[in-house]
C-alpha cells in the first residue's frame, strides 16, 4: 500500500505537469507570432500592398496582385458556400432527427476532416481538366467546397441556441413555417451566422493546398476568372521555398499579413458569440 | 437577447391564405433540402471523380503502387510505398507528441485552471488551429529546421547516445521525418486537446464528488474518475488529430526533405502522400504519372475518411449522453 503522503505527492507533481503542459502548448504559438512580428515588420511597408512582385535580386515590391487575387478567391467560395452551407444548416436545425439530417450532420463533420489537398485534385479534375487550363474560378469552387460543411455547421449550432418558445410563439400567432424560420428563427441567429461564415472565410483565406493546381499563382497582374490568379498562400510558399534572401523576406510580410487577417477575424468571432449568446463557446 | 424582432402581425395588412402558406412551406423546404443534399453529394462526387482518375494507375500498375518503392517517374514507375511510409510515421511521431500535451492541457483547462486563466490559454490552444499550414511550413523553414540541425539532432544523437539506435542515426541534414513530426504535433495538438475538453467537461460533477468522497486525491480522482468516463471520447478526439496530421500538406511539404526512401532514421529526409501529390501534380505530364498521383490521392481519401468517421462516431458516443 502506498502510503498517504506518497499519494499525495504523486497527485500534486501529476498536477503540475499539466500546468507544464499547458505551458508547452501555448508556447508555440507565441514563439511563431513572435517570430512572425519581428521579421514580418521589418519587410513591410506600404509598398508592399500596392506594388507587384519585384524581379530576384531587388529588394522591395510587393503583392497588390496576391493580395487582390485572395480576395477574388474568397469572394468566389464564399458565393458557393454561403447559399449552400447556410440553407444545409437550416435544414438541419430545422429537421433535426430526421434520418437525412443525421447523416448530413455526420457527412460534413467528415468532409470537414477531409484533406485540402484531396480537395484541391477533386477540383482539379472537375474544374481543370476539361477546360485544359488552370483558373481562379477552379481555386475559388475548391475553396467554396472547402466552405460548404464549415459553414453548414456553424449555422447549425448557431440557431440550435434559439429558444424553442421564439418559434412555437411565431407559429402559434399564424405565421407560415417558412416565414417563421427565416424572420424569427434566422433572425435572431443572423450574428452567429455572420460570425460562422467569418471563421469559415478566415479558415480558407490561408489554404494552399486546394489552389496549388486549381488557381495556380500568377506572377502578373490578372483579375479574370478564366486565368490563373495569385494568391497570398501560394505567394508565400513560392517564396518560402525558393533560394534569395529577398524572397524570403517577402515571405515573411506576407505571412505577417495573412495570419493578422486571421487572427483578427478570429478574435472578433470571438467577442461576437461571446456578448450575443452570453455563456462563453467551450 | 436583445435581437429578437417583434412579430410585426399587427402591421401585416396582407394575410396569407391557406394555400399560399402550404406553397411558400413547400418551396422553402425544397430548397433547404437541396442544400442539405448537395453534402452528401459532395462527398459522393469526390470519391468518384478521385477513383475514376486513378483507375488506369491501378489496372496498369496493380498492387506495386502501394507495395513497391521504387518512384521512377521516367521509367515510368509508379510506388508510393516511400510516401505511405512517411504519411504513417510522421503522424505517429506526432500523436507521440502532441497526444501527452493535448490530454495535459485538457485536464488542466478542465480541472485545474484558475478560472481567469481559462479562457485566454483555452482561446490560445484554438488559435494554433487557425494559423495557415503554410505560415507553419515558413516558420519550419527558417527556425524549427535549423534548430533541429544545430541543438536537438546532435543533442539526442550524441549527448544522450540515441545514436545507436536505428531511429535517431545518420547526419543531421535538418529537414526530416522528424522535423515534419514536431510540426505536425503542434499542428494536431488542438484538435486533440479541444475535443478532450469539450468531453471532459461533460464528465457529470457526481462522478468527481464521488471519487473525492472515497477518499481519492485529485490525481486519483481525474485517473479513476473522470477519465475512464471520457475515454472513448478523448480517443476520438486523438483521431480527429490524426485525421489532420495524415492529410496535413504545405507545412509537411516545407519541412520533410521530398526525398522517396524508406529509412529508419527520424533524421532522414522522407515523403507524405499529401506531399508527394503536392510537389509533383502541377508537373505531371504523362497520364500514368498524373493518374499514379491521383491513386494515391485517392489511398489518402480513403485513409483519412474511414480515420474521421471512427472519430466523429467515438465523439458522439460521449457528447450524445449530455444534457440534450
Amino acid at each position: 500500500m502506498k502510503t498517504r503522503l506518497a499519494r499525495h505527492w504523486i497527485s500534486g507533481s501529476m498536477i503540475g505537469l499539466t500546468y507544464l503542459a499547458a505551458v508547452l502548448a501555448t508556447l508555440p504559438l507565441l514563439l511563431i507570432l513572435a517570430h512572425l512580428i519581428r521579421k514580418g515588420a521589418a519587410s513591410l511597408s506600404l509598398s508592399f500592398f500596392t506594388h507587384m512582385p519585384g524581379p530576384v535580386g531587388e529588394t522591395g515590391g510587393g503583392m497588390a496582385n496576391a493580395i487582390v487575387g485572395t480576395l477574388i478567391l474568397i469572394s468566389i467560395a464564399c458565393a458557393i458556400g454561403l447559399p449552400i452551407g447556410i440553407g444545409a444548416g437550416i435544414y438541419l436545425s430545422e429537421k433535426r432527427s430526421m434520418p437525412l439530417a443525421q447523416s448530413v450532420r455526420f457527412l460534413s463533420d467528415v468532409l470537414n476532416g477531409l484533406p485540402s489537398i484531396v480537395m484541391g485534385i477533386f477540383a482539379w479534375t472537375l474544374l481543370v481538366r476539361p477546360v485544359g487550363h488552370f483558373s481562379a474560378l477552379a481555386g475559388g469552387g475548391a475553396l467554396g467546397a472547402m466552405m460548404i460543411p464549415l459553414v453548414t455547421r456553424t449555422t447549425e449550432e448557431m440557431l440550435r441556441v434559439v429558444p424553442t418558445s421564439l418559434r412555437e410563439a411565431a407559429l402559434a400567432l399564424g405565421y407560415p413555417r417558412w416565414r417563421t424560420s427565416l424572420s424569427v428563427v434566422v433572425r435572431t441567429a443572423l450574428a452567429g451566422i455572420a460570425t460562422g461564415a467569418l471563421v469559415a472565410v478566415a479558415r480558407i483565406a490561408g489554404e494552399t493546398a486546394p489552389l496549388l493546381f486549381t488557381a495556380l499563382g500568377n506572377q502578373f497582374w490578372s483579375t479574370s476568372l478564366r486565368e490563373p490568379i495569385a494568391a497570398l498562400p501560394l505567394q508565400i510558399f513560392a517564396y518560402a521555398i525558393s533560394a534569395y534572401d529577398e524572397w524570403h523576406a517577402q515571405a515573411w510580410a506576407g505571412a505577417l499579413v495573412l495570419i493578422s487577417i486571421v487572427l483578427v477575424i478570429s478574435l472578433a468571432a470571438r467577442v461576437v458569440t461571446r456578448s450575443k449568446f452570453g455563456a462563453p463557446v467551450d | 437577447m436583445t435581437a429578437v424582432p417583434a412579430p410585426a402581425v399587427s402591421t401585416d395588412r396582407r394575410r396569407l391564405t391557406v394555400h399560399e402558406t402550404a406553397i411558400g412551406d413547400r418551396i422553402y423546404e425544397i430548397v433547404t433540402t437541396a442544400c442539405a443534399l448537395v453534402v452528401p453529394a459532395l462527398v459522393i462526387a469526390i470519391a468518384i471523380a478521385i477513383f475514376a482518375g486513378a483507375w488506369p494507375a491501378f489496372s496498369k500498375l496493380g498492387l506495386s503502387i502501394v507495395t513497391s518503392s521504387d518512384w521512377d517517374v521516367r521509367a515510368g514507375r509508379f510506388g508510393a510505398a516511400p510516401a505511405i511510409f512517411g504519411t504513417l510515421v510522421s503522424s505517429a511521431l506526432a500523436l507521440i507528441i502532441a497526444t501527452p500535451l493535448a490530454i495535459g492541457v485538457a485536464i488542466f483547462l478542465s480541472e485545474f485552471s484558475p478560472t481567469w486563466l481559462r479562457q485566454p490559454i483555452g482561446f490560445l490552444v484554438d488559435l494554433l488551429a487557425a494559423v495557415p499550414s503554410v505560415v507553419y511550413g515558413l516558420w519550419g523553414i527558417f527556425v524549427l529546421v535549423p534548430l533541429l540541425r544545430e541543438q536537438v539532432m546532435p543533442f539526442l544523437r550524441d549527448r544522450l547516445h540515441l545514436g545507436a539506435t536505428p531511429f535517431f542515426s545518420g547526419p543531421a541534414y535538418g529537414p526530416s521525418m522528424l522535423a515534419a513530426g514536431v510540426i505536425l504535433a503542434i499542428m494536431a495538438l488542438p484538435y486533440i486537446s479541444a475535443v478532450s475538453r469539450e468531453v471532459l467537461m461533460a464528465v457529470p460533477r457526481s462522478q468527481r464528488e464521488a471519487a473525492l468522497a472515497l477518499g481519492a486525491t485529485r490525481w486519483e480522482m481525474i485517473r479513476d474518475a473522470v477519465i475512464p468516463y471520457a475515454k472513448s471520447g478523448i480517443i476520438g478526439g486523438i483521431m480527429l488529430g490524426l485525421g489532420r496530421a495524415l492529410g496535413e500538406t504545405m507545412a509537411v511539404t516545407m519541412v520533410i526533405g521530398n526525398r522517396a526512401e524508406i529509412s529508419a532514421s527520424l533524421f532522414a529526409p522522407g515523403y507524405t502522400m499529401a506531399s508527394l501529390i503536392a510537389n509533383q501534380f502541377s508537373e505531371a505530364t504523362s497520364d500514368l504519372h498524373q493518374s499514379a498521383l491521383l491513386a494515391v490521392g485517392a489511398i489518402l481519401f480513403v485513409i483519412t475518411l474511414i480515420v474521421n468517421a471512427v472519430a466523429r462516431w467515438l465523439v458522439w458516443q460521449v457528447s450524445r449522453d449530455r444534457a440534450v
